[in-house]
């Protein structure tokens, strides 16, 4: 019956780690925002077409003259 | 009429075909292009018409061309890596953190956007070598999403986050789950032979986990019972720190003597449940600031004039100099400097205008209505928003020592209400203490004399069950629902506190302009002889040419009419404006200008009186606009609260509010700001309980000094004084349902107060009897404090469900 020791440790351990993955991610401020994920993921990326070099320099142009 | 792709509105006056779509003016229409060029069109399809016109920033992002001013902006800034945070107030739907967040589509050197949704901030990563934050800025203003950056983002310091209470509940949460495991099988199994053999095992891995919630997680109960102690105040959080303190001492003793288990599920139960009472009831809304002074409506920077003198040696009495402009943060500026202020811009600071028309609107600062005309060498205030033009200015006064920023070091900006407020739950703490600890006393002395052997179990036991908990939760779990009920309602309270004052104020004082008026249109009636078609064609006309706001204003009145093209015109300063077509003449301004010879009464109201062809006419009355349904607000608020009207502006209106006020309410015109602080104050000398609704910076000290300081937004994200719960101008007539519905909360918590003494009577019974077992206290403790916790909430839903909330 000694192996109940064995268990308790081993699921004692299990908790804590458990714990320490929480304090951690709520230190990294995974719980500050909770809204905004649950927005983003129902994007759908398939719909925007992979874009051309071209229109990258028109835009460097296009933000440059703004900037006059 | 067809709405616009971009931004919804309807479209008015032209209609833009573009693509098949429709846009209401050329500057949503830019927008769709940008974002259709870069194939971020996927922006309509997420929500309907999600843009915002982009507005017109000529030279108003200049100041980030200071290096000094991006060093203060930027989070971080090391090579080719810059980040930003950006307030942007627009951010409103799905749309909008899509479009952000795929800001790399739009320019490569974006490398990253997140949006952070509840703060209407955004999160940007660039490479500063090709784009500046300038450029940045730029762009975002384009496709409709301006930052706003004011003084307030200066000097700004590293945010720091509290986020103890979340880690003081997880440790709670986590031990108190392990122990009851821990403590089932003695429950249930008593000398079974296998848990007598690990028993103390298990009561020592108990006393383990329990360690850290006491000395963690309950630490804030000792500190406040302390503090309370200390000021003679018998709080809520006394019992509680006693309650946890005997259950941790006794329980040890137990498993130390080896008498029985301990209380060690009911204690970490006991602390779990008190924290997330405490961390419910945190309802804070983090797009919100409660706590702004001027620094949020300050700039960061202003255009500086800096004189190269230049002195010419073949005409020596002649200086030759040249004004370089540049931009200058406002701290740094100092008496003596000039400086630019262009049309719209905010005045930083006290100064002495030197150069151009100056039209200042004070309505900011006094709430005074109508712009006032000043002249070169006039003293201009802090504050003031020039109307007409650019004018120059020689500060006389550095930023933090003007007239403004002086009226924040009053006192009361400094004074903490909460610590003078003495809570509903502690008002009942205070008897309950002491009743509990008399009857743990007497007990003891029974049985002393009784069984000496149980006389410390009941005296332990008696505290252990009396312990608060199911009361200490009934305020927190109440008025955070009601807080999230308001929020609901759009009215956006700082804290569940703010509905315990709510529930008893009796006097309620309003400000006029923006609170009772609203900013928009103002009505207009004509009074007088009825002008012919041409005549109302030149006075259009006339109208147009001038940028006082009285001829704007009476200028989109009018608008419709057809424009002629004046063959003269000229305004007077102070007096009005007169314009030539033809053989009619006009002239519009005040009485005496338009050439009326004979007087009438001399009225307060805002008149702009007109002669045709020196032939006097009439006059236009602008009446302030006031917010529908204030009347049935005034009737529904005088049953249980007097009201008083406090007005920065003139009396023109004072028989036009006594109409629509209840009779015994005061009205006081021509009061400032300093004015209002005292009359409020004077009200609670005399016992009041006061709630001030204001608007402006001019009744932030009122607002500050009342209990209850309610500021009036027309847009939520954009504007309000330091307060206590800021509500949606929309909503203001509603503002008599929050004030009942804040009474019966009270009557909510009260009930809830009888329902747990009621298990504190029942645990009582157990307690003084000595049969109080740990499993009766694991059972009735977390029964008394989740019934409590559905009892309220079940309550304020159905107090929502029932009450109608008016909108306008």
């Amino acid at each position: 019956m000694s192996i109940i020791y064995v268990l308790i440790t081993v699921s004692v351990i299990v908790a804590i780690i458990f714990f320490i993955a929480f304090i951690y991610s709520v230190k990294k401020g995974q719980y500050d925002d909770t809204y905004t994920p649950s927005v983003r993921m129902l994007f759908e990326d398939e719909l925007v077409h992979p874009k051309n070099n071209k229109k990258e320099t028109n835009n460097k142009d296009l933000i440059k003259t703004s900037n006059q | 009429m067809e709405n616009c792709y971009h931004c919804g509105d309807a479209c008015a006056d032209k209609t833009i075909e573009h693509q098949n779509k429709f846009f209401c003016c050329n500057g949503c229409k830019t927008v769709f292009e940008i974002l259709h060029e870069n194939d971020l069109t996927y922006y309509y399809d997420l929500q309907a018409n999600p843009g915002k016109t982009p507005l017109e920033i000529e030279g108003r992002f200049d100041f980030l061309d200071n290096q000094n001013i991006l060093d203060q902006l930027l989070e971080f800034n090391e090579q080719d890596t810059q980040i930003v945070s950006f307030v942007v107030p627009h951010i409103h739907c799905s749309s909008c953190i899509w479009v952000l967040e795929n800001l790399n589509k739009i320019h490569p050197a974006i490398k990253n956007a997140q949006v952070n949704f509840p703060q209407k901030s955004v999160r940007i990563t660039y490479n500063n070598s090709e784009i500046t934050l300038k450029e940045l800025v730029l762009l975002l203003c384009k496709i409709g999403y301006e930052p706003s950056i004011s003084l307030e983002d200066f000097n700004k310091k590293e945010k720091k986050i509290d986020r103890s209470l979340i880690y003081k509940l997880g440790v709670a949460g986590f031990a108190f789950g392990n122990i009851m495991f821990l403590s089932f099988p003695e429950y249930f199994e008593v000398s079974e032979f296998w848990l007598d053999q690990f028993k103390i095992l298990f009561r020592w891995l108990m006393f383990a986990f329990s360690v850290p919630v006491v000395f963690y997680s309950g630490r804030d109960y000792f500190i406040s019972a302390y503090k309370g102690l200390r000021s003679k105040i018998l709080n809520i959080d006394v019992p509680i720190a006693i309650g946890i303190s005997v259950l941790f001492l006794r329980s040890t003793l137990e498993i130390v003597m080896d008498w029985g288990t301990g209380f060690f599920d009911s204690l970490a139960g006991l602390v779990f449940f008190l924290l997330l009472g405490k961390f419910f009831q945190q309802k804070t809304y983090a797009f919100l600031s409660f706590e702004r002074d001027y620094k949020s409506y300050f700039p960061i920077a202003v255009t500086q004039l800096v004189e190269n003198y230049q002195h010419d040696q073949k005409k020596s009495d002649k200086t030759n100099f040249s004004k370089t402009e540049i931009q200058t943060p406002v701290y740094e500026l100092e008496p003596g400097n000039r400086i630019l202020i262009r049309n719209n811009e905010l005045i930083p600071t006290d100064g002495i205008l030197i150069k151009g028309a100056a039209l200042i609107d004070y309505s900011f600062v006094t709430g005074e209505a109508a712009p006032v005309v000043k002249h070169s060498g006039d003293k201009i205030y802090a504050g003031g928003k020039q109307q007409a033009g650019i004018i120059e200015i020689e500060v006389t006064k550095k930023v933090e020592q003007s007239y403004l920023t002086q009226l924040w070091n009053n006192e009361v900006f400094s004074k903490n209400k909460a610590l003078t407020f003495e809570n509903i739950t502690d008002q009942i703490s205070r008897r309950f203490t002491l009743v509990i600890l008399s009857i743990a006393v007497l007990s003891t002395i029974f049985w002393l004399f009784k069984d000496l052997s149980i006389a410390f179990n009941v005296f332990t036991a008696v505290l252990i069950v009396a312990c608060p908990c199911a009361i200490a939760l009934a305020a927190p779990f109440t008025l955070g629902n009601m807080l999230r009920i308001f929020g609901k309602h759009n009215l956006y309270l700082k804290e569940s506190l703010v509905i315990e004052q709510m529930a008893k104020v009796d006097t309620v004082v309003f400000d006029k302009t923006g609170t009772l008026t609203t900013h928009s249109k103002n009505l207009i009636s004509y009074q007088g002889i009825s002008l012919t078609e041409i005549e109302q064609k030149v006075l259009t006309s006339t109208l147009r040419a001038s940028n006082h706001p009285l001829s704007r204003a009476l200028y989109e009145f009018l608008q419709g009419n057809e424009i002629y093209t004046l063959d003269d015109f000229e305004e007077k300063t102070g007096k009005g404006i007169s314009g030539l077509y033809g053989n009619t003449s006009v002239k519009v301004g005040s009485y005496t200008f338009v050439g009326n010879k004979n007087l009438i009464s001399e009225t307060e109201t805002t008149q702009v009186h007109i002669s045709i062809n020196e032939d006097y006419k009439g006059c236009y009355i602008l009446h302030n606009n006031y917010r529908e349904g204030m009347k049935k607000l005034f009737a529904k608020l005088s049953e249980t609260a007097n009201l008083v009207v406090l007005s920065g502006d003139n009396d023109g209106e004072r028989e036009f509010l006594k109409s629509q006020l209840p009779p015994f309410s005061q009205l006081k015109f021509n009061q400032k700001p300093d004015d209002k602080l005292r009359y409020i104050k004077k009200l609670q000398e005399q016992g009041k309980k006061v709630m001030m609704v204001g608007d402006g910076l001019n009744d932030a000290g009122a607002l500050a000094q009342s209990d209850v300081g309610i500021a009036v937004s027309e847009d939520i994200n954009v504007f309000s004084p330091a307060c206590d719960g800021i509500i949606d101008a929309k909503k203001l007539q509603g503002l008599a349902q929050f004030m009942s519905l804040s009474r019966k909360s009270i009557r909510i918590i009260k009930y809830a107060f009888v329902f747990s003494l009621f298990y504190n009577l029942i645990g009582l019974g157990f307690a003084i009897t000595g049969n109080l077992a740990p499993v009766v206290a694991a059972i009735l403790m977390p029964l008394s404090s989740i019934s409590i916790v559905v009892f309220t909430t079940i309550s304020t839903y159905l107090l929502e469900r029932k009450t109608t909330f008016k909108n306008s």
